[in-house]
């Protein structure tokens, strides 16, 4: 079984209001000078044939439409 | 006319959207493990969460028995009718274009809208092409463009996403069904767009929710217009 990690983040140019919000809690808690932050999710697998990584990408772990994926064979 | 309202493990509107099917025929409900939908005439997938709006909001729903059966139902012509989450769940089965995202003030929304059908300000909709398709839609049979509806919206992932040139094609072809009313966009949807039909005019999922607006007594019957359109369709 190979592992694998799968990114998965907000298309460029769609707004994302969670990074947002997390930006915007940064000041209060003392961090300055951080901004784009951008929120997404990581999923971590184990795959017996990475080569179908891509297209479960695809169908299910990822939306194409609003998001761009990023597979990470460890 | 014989409806059939899909749950989900998540789901929690399709007690109201039986409710509103049953004032326009029968219906019944049909559980997402069940591939076949029991001969039935229209279709709704209703809001909530299915399957914990896990991974993404409709996600795992689309790849549920109940699912495969409507989308070829849905191909061969039969009316399907996706509310908030039900939208959402159509959209991820590419049943209809477009994706939703979080509302733009990530909270949940719980209000009243308007809705204007086909409202936009955009010549092509007034196109007879587009004109056709709205009258090809057996939900829309009966609304005028133009007129206002008023429906509540609740949820938080209802701001609808396509991008700048699927969403010119989708106006063009007049498969916008709703919009907000101007000043009423609640969650940052492009183009005010709170509703959209597919291409066949046959499949329409909209975030507001038309089952929760059947009775004078909360508020608003505006919803029933779109169970009266798909019902007449039938007879």
């Amino acid at each position: 079984m190979a592992k694998a990690r799968v990114l998965i983040r907000p298309k460029e140019g769609i707004l994302d209001p969670q990074g947002k919000a997390v930006e915007r809690a940064l000041p209060a808690l003392g961090f300055e000078g951080i901004e784009h932050v951008r929120v997404g999710r990581m999923v971590e697998l184990e795959a017996e044939d990475p080569e179908q990584l891509a297209e479960l990408c695809e169908k299910l772990l990822a939306n194409p439409l609003i998001e761009d994926y990023e597979i990470q064979t460890l | 006319m014989i409806w059939g309202v899909l749950q989900f493990p998540g789901s929690c509107d399709e007690r109201d959207a039986l409710h509103a099917c049953s004032l326009m025929g029968e219906a019944r409900l049909i559980w997402h493990e069940s591939r076949d939908l029991g001969g039935v005439d229209g279709v709704v997938v209703p809001g909530g969460f299915s399957y914990g709006d896990y991974l993404r909001a409709g996600a795992i729903a689309r790849f549920s028995p109940a699912m495969e059966a409507v989308a070829e139902f849905a191909a061969g012509g039969g009316p399907v009718l996706g509310i908030c989450n039900g939208f959402q769940v159509l959209c991820e089965a590419g049943l209809l274009p477009g994706a939703l995202l979080r509302n733009e003030e990530l909270r949940f929304l719980c209000r009243q809208v308007d809705l204007v059908a086909d409202g936009s300000p955009s010549p092509e909709l007034t196109t007879p092409e587009g004109g056709q398709l709205r009258k090809r839609s057996p939900f829309l049979a009966g609304i005028e463009s133009g007129e206002t509806l008023s429906i509540p919206v609740k949820h938080g992932e209802g701001r609808y996403y396509a991008p700048e040139e699927m969403l010119d094609e989708i106006e063009a072809r007049g498969q916008v069904a709703f919009r907000y009313a101007p000043g009423q966009n609640p969650n940052g949807s492009v183009r005010d767009i709170a509703g959209v039909i597919n291409e066949a005019g046959n499949v329409l999922g909209l975030m507001p929710h038309p089952e929760h607006a059947v009775d004078a007594l909360t508020g608003s019957i505006d919803g029933l217009r779109l169970f009266e359109g798909a019902a007449g369709a039938r007879v």
